[in-house]
C-alpha cells in the first residue's frame, strides 16, 4: 500500500443556492479543489462522487458521469463514479478514492460530494432524510431522523446527567466557530438560551439543535505522497481510512447512548494511522443534531462515556480548548447538504493543518480527523490526516 | 404514504406482532429475520407470534414531522423491548408527560392509516401503557 496525500481542496459556499443547479455546484467545487492543486485535467485518472439521494431530490440518477461531463473531463473518458451510504455518502467517496491510490491502480483522484436538497420542498427533504434510516420497521411508524436522535438524547441524559444546556452549548459553540467561515450556511451567533427557547422538534431536541437543509459541494485532490511535493509544499497526508457499519434500526443496537459504527471505525483508524485519541488536535465530527456531538466525541475516544456533555459545557471542545471539535461550524452551523458533508470536513481539515484557517485556525494543528455518519450510525467513516 | 404491495408482503407482522426465533440460540427477532446474526448458516429459523408486552427503553414526543394526513402531531414514540428480547420501534398512545423509561406496555390493534377517502385502511400494532 502507498501513502496517499491531498493535494488540493475546494468547496461551494453551503446554503439555500437556489441560483445554482446540482451541476452548477458540483463544478464548481471540482475546478475549486483541482485550481488548488495546480493539476491539469489530463493528470486526473478517476472520480469518486458522494451523494445521497439525487434521484429523489433532483430526479436525476448516473450522476457519476453527469459530474465529469460537465467538469469538462468527457474527451478523457475517465471513470466516474458515484456512491451512497446516506450522509456519510462523501466520507465513502474519500475512502473508496483513498483506496485506489494507495492500492496504485490510480495516481491521481478527485472525491467529491455533492447535495442539491432545496429543489423540493422541506417536507419532502424531511422525509427523504428517512430514508437513511430503516423506512419499513422506523419511518413507517411514525419515526423521523430528529426524533431517533432524540431517543438516544433521552436515554444518555437519563444514564450520563447529560443536560439540554449542555446539548445547546454544541449549537452555540459551532455557530460561533462559523462566524469565521465564509462557506458555511449560518455565520451568525446564537446563545445556547436561544437553542432552548426554540420549538420542540422531538423532545428534547429543539430547532436549534437540529443541522439544516442545504446545497453544497466539496471536493479534494489525492494523489500517491511520493509525488505530492511537486504540487504542493504543504501536502496532507491520508494517515487513515476505515469505515464501519451497524444496525440499520436504531432499536437493534447494543447500546442506544453509543454508536458501535463510530467506535470500530476509529479503532481501526487509530490502529492504523499508530496514533492515540489524545493525539488529536482538531476534528470535524458528526454534529447533524447536538447530541451527535456529543456521542461522537465520546465514540472517538476523546472523552469518556457519559463525559461528553460535561466535555463541552467546561469550553474543553472550543478552539483553545482540549480539542477543538468542529471549527468550522460543523453541520449544525455550516449546513448539511448530506452527501457534500464527508468532503468539506476533510477540505476543513486540510485548511487547518496547513495553517490557512484564518480566524478559525487551531493553533499548531498537525493532526485531524473527520467523522461522518449515515442514518443514525448504520455506517461510520473516520479519516485521520497529518500536515 | 406505503404501497398497497408493501404493506400487505408485511401484513402478519404488523397486525399480529410476528416475528421469527432461531431454535438453535434461541433468540427471538422483530421484524422476521431469515438469517440469524449469531448462528447464521447454523440457525434453524421458525416463526413466532410476541406475546406484546414489553418495558420502555427510551422514547420522545414528535411535535415536528413531515405532513401525514394519518398522523397528528404530537404523538409519542418509544423504543419497546419486548419480554422475549427483541426491540421495535412504535407510536405509544398517551399523553407526552405519562410515559417513562422502564414503564410496562403492551401492544394493540389499532388503524394506523389510510390511502384517501375510498382508499385501502392499513391496520397494525401500537403500544399503550400497560
Ligand atoms: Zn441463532
Amino acid at each position: 500500500m502507498r501513502e496517499v496525500a491531498i493535494i488540493g481542496a475546494g468547496s461551494t459556499k453551503f446554503g439555500e443556492l437556489w441560483e445554482k443547479s446540482f451541476r452548477d455546484i458540483s463544478v464548481e467545487a471540482g475546478l475549486r479543489a483541482i485550481g488548488d492543486a495546480g493539476i491539469s485535467g489530463e493528470e486526473i485518472d478517476a472520480l469518486y462522487g458522494g451523494n445521497m439521494s439525487a434521484g429523489r431530490f433532483i430526479e436525476q440518477e448516473h450522476i457519476g458521469a453527469l459530474i465529469a461531463d460537465y467538469a469538462g473531463l468527457t474527451g478523457l473518458h475517465i471513470p466516474a463514479t458515484r456512491v451512497e451510504a446516506a450522509c456519510a455518502s462523501g466520507a465513502l467517496a474519500l475512502h473508496l478514492a483513498v483506496l485506489s491510490v494507495a492500492s496504485g491502480w490510480y495516481d491521481f483522484v478527485i472525491a467529491a460530494g455533492v447535495e442539491k436538497m432545496t429543489d423540493v420542498d422541506s417536507d419532502i427533504a424531511d422525509d427523504l432524510l428517512a430514508s437513511s434510516v430503516d423506512r419499513e420497521w422506523e419511518a413507517i411508524c411514525g419515526a423521523t431522523l430528529p426524533s431517533l436522535f432524540a431517543q438516544m438524547a433521552r436515554a444518555h441524559m437519563e444514564r450520563y446527567h447529560t443536560t439540554s444546556e449542555q446539548m445547546a452549548k454544541v449549537a452555540a459553540k459551532n455557530h460561533a466557530n462559523a462566524i469565521h467561515n465564509p462557506y458555511a450556511q449560518f455565520r451568525r451567533a446564537i446563545s445556547a438560551e436561544a437553542v432552548l427557547n426554540s420549538p420542540l422538534v422531538a423532545d428534547p431536541l429543539h430547532m436549534l439543535d437540529c443541522s439544516s437543509i442545504a446545497d453544497g459541494a466539496a471536493a479534494v485532490v489525492l494523489c500517491a505522497a511520493d509525488k505530492a511535493k511537486a504540487y504542493t509544499d504543504s501536502p496532507v497526508y491520508v494517515k487513515a481510512s476505515a469505515q464501519a457499519s451497524d444496525t440499520i434500526s436504531l432499536h437493534d443496537r447494543r447500546d442506544v447512548t453509543a454508536m458501535d459504527a463510530t467506535i470500530f471505525a476509529s479503532k481501526k483508524a487509530y490502529q492504523t494511522a499508530s496514533l492515540e485519541p489524545s493525539q488529536i488536535d482538531v476534528a470535524e465530527v458528526h454534529d447533524s443534531y447536538t447530541i451527535a456531538e456529543i456521542l461522537a466525541i465520546e465514540d472517538l475516544g476523546f472523552f469518556n462515556k457519559g463525559e461528553g456533555g460535561i466535555a463541552t459545557g467546561e469550553g474543553q471542545t472550543e478552539i483553545g480548548g482540549r480539542i477543538a471539535i468542529n471549527p468550522s461550524g460543523g453541520l449544525k452551523a455550516c449546513g448539511h447538504p448530506l452527501g457534500a458533508t464527508g468532503i468539506r470536513q476533510a477540505v476543513e481539515i486540510t485548511q487547518q493543518l496547513r495553517g490557512e484557517a484564518g480566524k478559525r485556525q487551531v493553533p499548531n494543528a498537525e493532526v485531524g480527523l473527520t467523522h461522518n455518519i449515515g442514518g443514525t450510525g448504520g455506517t461510520a467513516i473516520v479519516h485521520i490526516f497529518t500536515s | 404514504m406505503v404501497s398497497t404491495a408493501k404493506f400487505w408482503r408485511e401484513q402478519a407482522s404488523r397486525y399480529n406482532l410476528e416475528g421469527t426465533h432461531c431454535l438453535t440460540c434461541g433468540s427471538y427477532f422483530f421484524p422476521p429475520r431469515i438469517v440469524c446474526p449469531k448462528c447464521r448458516r447454523d440457525g434453524n429459523i421458525e416463526r413466532y407470534q410476541f406475546k406484546g408486552t414489553g418495558d420502555v427503553v427510551t422514547y420522545t414526543t414528535v411535535y415536528q414531522a413531515p405532513q401525514n394526513p394519518n398522523r397528528q402531531t404530537p404523538y409519542t414514540l418509544a423504543t419497546i423491548k419486548l419480554d422475549e428480547g427483541p426491540r421495535l420501534l412504535s407510536e405509544v398512545i398517551c399523553e407526552p408527560e405519562e410515559i417513562g423509561t422502564g414503564m410496562r406496555v403492551r401492544s394493540v390493534f389499532r388503524k394506523i392509516g389510510e390511502e384517501g377517502a375510498r382508499g385501502m385502511i392499513y391496520y397494525g400494532t401500537k403500544f399503550v401503557l400497560a
